[in-house]
């Protein structure tokens, strides 16, 4: 654990501090998953939001249906900071298989709020705990069992709330929302808080360290998860076939473009101008994408990892045979199975260069879900303009957890289809086109769609040699034109890409980061700032290929910390190759731990590399365990190992 | 061997669209002299040419393989997309998704079909993607020279002398099991009957599975294969002969009552079958599934239309899209209004 922290006071009375922390706190909740905590937790979180409060909400929740632990993390922050905080500042505790290590993990001065039968107060004595018999108080709200468990969660935000100052109209409101107006539903939920509010006022000792207080920080915006955002992005970039197979953490992607599609998409005949279909498997998802756009339409799928592993070979095909089609990665933990309800920007080698021969995949990366929802309009854009597959490069982080974000532009752009020759074009050319003929020297032919009403409009795609006029091919001519035209459209696409995201300071030194990192990275900068008055320039990476920014923004410093959350540092390696000489200025910040990159692990890093004049090797974000006063449950702490 | 066709009608100089059959030709084969598979696509050519289908408005698709290839040598004025290996079906499927207008032709062989594309082949006749579905089936990968396939029959021998011992594939057995609403087999040798089986896949609304057997000259047409030319004509047994009688068509067929079956297709045409086995319906699954494993036991290569359901409803039917086809959407028509956007937003705040 981090020894930087100022919060090491042991308070024996918590009621007593001078000055009480205002909107900055985290929430940590254990629970057994299954029980229905997360419509608990997002009654808390929103409840806070509708307070004014910019918050976000982190589900770290295993692979699993029910009964394995779970656990929900809240921040709260005046400034804005929406990143992962290592450190919990109130602990709620209504798992016994995690308790005594949830415990165990807390800093001095602490607050934890516990199920009276777990008795965490006997384990330590440097942490607030706050007992709550949550079974006895669910037993006076509801006979029925199934109801009793989930009230009981309930039950655990009326006690925050009272203990930080959450409002119970909020909660209230909030409730309201989250069971849609249903009067049946939200009875009892109400009934659950206010007896949670009840027994914390006659009960609970008062604590004054941390509270939420009305402010004005959050007024017109939403709360949204990236999968969520990239589906209205693809529903309004006009999206037509869509093609998946379920696989966590992309299946929301499809499943959210289901539900508005059905709303949005549905003509006044009652037939819908799109086609989402679920696939066998990965391999045919991106093939009936393929299939798809090859015959003209906006085709689109979402998976993770594993999908992608299986879609290698079609997209070479792709590749070569020049076929548009957007694939949304959002990443898990790797490789194999690895941590399928984790987080990590571990495919970024494997979409960069996937299939076998030499092939170069566009790539977009979004850092919010505000471009969740605009690249996904874009991919479909550059997919027909590029008649190439493209990549848009998420994670789990930004797909599945709550962002507070500004509300989403609506689309003004015409769309692009790219360059597909009409009837009357052909009639123009007399039959002289070729379907990879490099007419206006910037790699990208013209193509024609199946069922083209002319005579001259047919070709024939195949993944193998082809010349200039879709001809089968072994010449070395034809092979070697063909591959180095294709190349050119890559570096055409340089213009087309989303550009980086440069922050440029008086500095020598530089920071590098795309994707999620970008959360972390800017409250690193912050504290680096403030806490050690070093000032960092800030290049964010939103796409491939890369452009010539990177080269000035690297000329322009001596040391380039490229933070990234994957074990090797796919991207610093790729950027190695792209800058040679300057690439000696790179420096490497790993994070891998399957949890979301914070920013303390970012600012620490950076002054410890500062520090060392040279420092050849990477500095890696694990750390090993420290000691434990205890042993805890051998289940938990393999999850446990995960964290710092 | 019995003749396997009914006479109907006389192939004019022109088609109804005033196109000849010349247009319809693809490019020059470059597969073996004599391969079974080019006596497929030149009844590919008659049957489309005939029934007067427009070449602009087919699609074609292949896999890898001999059989893969021959997509390029029919209907030049068609688009064509030859994919990878076993993976046709997903792109066919997308192909169809983007424009349900099209039709659908795809060639495939054993190999592609029975091994490395057996999932994607199945899933493709379980949705009912409208579309033919032709495997050129000779019990080996002639592209790589020869090796079994997963539709050798059991003690059937290589050239080099090595026998098969695993079980046969039945491809149509298949097909009707999973509710393929037209599966016919055909054998390269007779091409009249194909003509017939290939004109009726035309007309069906829906998936059609024809199963070819269609001889590899090089590598398994000697003593000792069950694939072979003399083999396959020795042991072919006729379900029934057929005709087919296009919409447009005032042919009445004369018959005694009770020996002819007659089926009206999606669009009107007809197909008819004159009944050799008094007992067989090929509206019936069990009928089908029965007379196919019979002849197997035996050795028989049964050809016919074996199985037809004709008001089974397609994928593209029960995906309930708009009449145009989606490739032609324009953002104007998919692209939702700015009110729907912010009602999307307020729901989020």
């Amino acid at each position: 654990m981090s020894d930087t922290l100022t919060a090491t006071a042991v308070l024996e009375e918590p009621g007593a501090a001078a000055e009480p922390i205002v909107n900055d706190l985290t929430i940590h909740v254990a629970t057994v998953n299954g029980s229905g905590s997360q419509s608990s937790n997002s009654v808390l979180m929103r409840s806070i939001f509708q307070m004014g409060v910019p918050v976000s909400g982190k589900n770290m929740f295993p692979s699993n249906i029910a009964g394995l632990p779970t656990w929900f993390t809240i921040r709260a922050n005046k400034d804005g900071w929406i990143a992962r905080k290592k450190e919990v500042d109130l602990m709620v505790c209504m798992n016994a298989q995690t308790a005594r290590d949830d415990v165990d993990h807390l800093l001095p001065g602490a607050l934890c709020i516990y199920d009276a039968p777990l008795g965490c107060k006997s384990w330590r004595s440097d942490v607030h705990f706050f007992e709550v018999p949550f079974s006895k108080l669910a037993a006076e709200l509801s006979t029925d069992s199934r109801l009793r468990k989930l009230l009981t969660n309930m039950i655990y935000v009326g006690v925050v709330a009272e203990l930080i100052g959450i409002e119970r109209e909020e909660l209230v409101a909030s409730i309201t929302k989250q069971f849609k107006g249903k009067q049946k539903a939200i009875d009892p939920n109400v009934a659950a808080i206010d007896k949670g509010i009840e027994y914390a006022k006659a009960n609970l000792a008062k604590q004054n360290r941390w509270r939420i207080a009305r402010m004005n920080a959050t007024a017109g915006k939403i709360i949204i998860d990236g999968n969520a955002a990239a589906a209205i992005g693809a529903m309004f970039g006009g999206v037509t076939v869509v093609t998946w197979y379920p696989i966590t953490p992309s299946s929301s992607l499809c499943e959210s473009l289901i539900e508005y599609c059905r709303r949005f998409r549905v003509e006044q005949d009652g037939r819908a101008n799109f086609a989402i279909v679920q696939a066998e498997d990965e391999l045919a998802a991106v093939g009936m994408v393929l299939g798809a756009g090859w015959a003209g339409a906006r085709s689109m799928t979402s998976t993770a990892g594993p999908g992608v592993s299986l879609m290698a070979e079609f997209i070479g095909l792709g590749y070569y045979a020049e076929l548009p089609g957007v694939i949304w990665d959002i990443q898990r933990v790797g490789p194999s199975t690895g941590l399928p309800t984790r987080t990590a920007q571990g495919d970024v080698n494997q979409v960069a260069y996937l299939s076998h021969g030499d092939t170069q995949h566009i790539v977009l990366i979004p850092s919010s879900v505000k471009e969740c929802f605009e690249f996904a309009s874009e991919a479909l854009d550059l997919a027909e303009i590029f008649q190439t597959p493209i990549f848009c490069l998420s994670d789990l982080d930004l797909g599945m957890n709550n962002w507070m974000s500004e509300p989403f532009d609506y689309p003004t752009k015409p769309i692009r289809r790219g360059k597909v020759l009409s009837k009357e074009q052909l009639d123009e050319l007399q039959g002289k086109w070729g379907r990879y003929n490099d007419v206006d020297g910037d790699g990208i032919p013209y193509r024609t769609l199946p069922g083209t009403d002319h005579p001259d409009a047919a070709y024939f795609t195949r993944g193998s040699g082809h010349d200039a006029f879709a001809r089968y091919s072994e010449r070395p001519e034809d092979y070697k034109g063909n591959l180095d035209r294709i190349a050119r459209k890559f570096e055409t696409a340089k213009q087309y890409v989303p550009k980086p995201v440069i922050d440029q300071r008086d500095t020598k030194i530089g920071l590098i980061a795309y994707g999620t990192t970008d959360f972390p990275i800017e409250e690193a900068r912050h504290q680096l700032r403030n806490e050690a008055g070093v000032e960092t320039s800030y290049f964010r990476l939103r796409a491939l290929p890369l452009t010539s920014e990177l080269e000035e923004f690297v000329a322009q410093h001596d040391r380039i910390y490229v933070v990234e959350q994957n074990q090797t540092g796919q991207m610093a390696d790729i950027l190695r190759l792209h800058l040679g000489e300057a690439q000696r200025k790179l420096r490497k910040i790993l994070h891998y731990t399957g949890l979301p990159c914070d920013a303390r692990s970012i600012t620490e890093a950076v002054l410890k590399m500062e520090a060392t004049a040279e420092y050849p090797e990477p500095l890696l974000l694990v750390r090993a365990e420290p000691p434990k006063k205890h042993a805890p449950a051998a289940a938990a702490a393999a999850v446990r190992a995960m964290e710092d | 061997m019995a003749d396997s066709t009914l006479k109907t009608t006389e192939a004019p100089k022109e088609n109804r669209l005033g196109l000849k059959a010349a247009d319809y030709s693809g490019g020059k084969s470059t597969l073996c002299a004599g391969c079974g598979h080019d006596a497929i696509s030149n009844q590919i050519i008659r049957a489309f040419y005939e029934m007067s289908v427009k070449p602009e408005t087919v699609a074609k698709f292949s896999g890898i393989g001999c059989s893969s290839k021959t997509p390029a040598y029919f209907l030049s004025r068609s688009h064509g997309f030859n994919a990878v290996h076993g993976r046709m079906p997903a792109i066919a499927t997308g192909a169809m998704l983007a424009n349900h207008k099209l039709m659908a032709i795809g060639v495939s062989g054993d190999g592609d079909t029975a091994s490395i594309g057996l999932g994607q082949f199945m899933h493709m006749v379980r949705r009912n993607v409208p579309a033919l579905y032709i495997i050129e089936n000779n019990g080996v990968y002639g592209l790589t020279k020869g090796q079994f396939s997963a539709t050798a029959d059991e003690g059937s021998k290589l050239k080099t002398g090595v026998l098969n011992d695993l079980p046969p594939m039945d491809l149509c057995a298949l097909a009707v099991e999973l509710g393929c609403g037209y599966v016919a087999r055909g054998f390269a040798g007779d091409p009249k009957q194909m003509v017939n089986i290939l004109k009726g896949a035309i007309a069906h609304n829906g998936m059609a599975v024809i199963d070819v057997i269609s001889p590899c000259v090089t590598f398994n047409n000697h003593e000792g294969s069950t694939k072979s030319y003399p083999y396959a004509k020795e042991h072919d047994e006729l379900l029934h002969q057929i005709g087919f009688v296009q919409s447009y068509e005032q042919i009445e067929i004369e018959y005694d009552p009770g020996t002819v079956k007659e089926v009206t297709l999606h669009d009107g045409s007809r197909i008819i079958l004159k009944k050799l086995e008094e007992d067989y319906d090929p509206t019936s699954v069990v009928d089908a599934l029965q007379r196919l494993h019979r002849a197997n036991a035996s050795g028989q290569m049964l050809t016919g239309l074996v199985y037809l359901q004709p008001e089974k409803k397609s994928f593209m039917d029960l995906l309930n899209v708009v009449d145009e086809p989606l490739s032609s959407m324009t953002i104007e028509r998919t692209r939702p209004s700015r009110e729907t956007l912010d009602k999307i937003m307020n729901e989020l705040m």
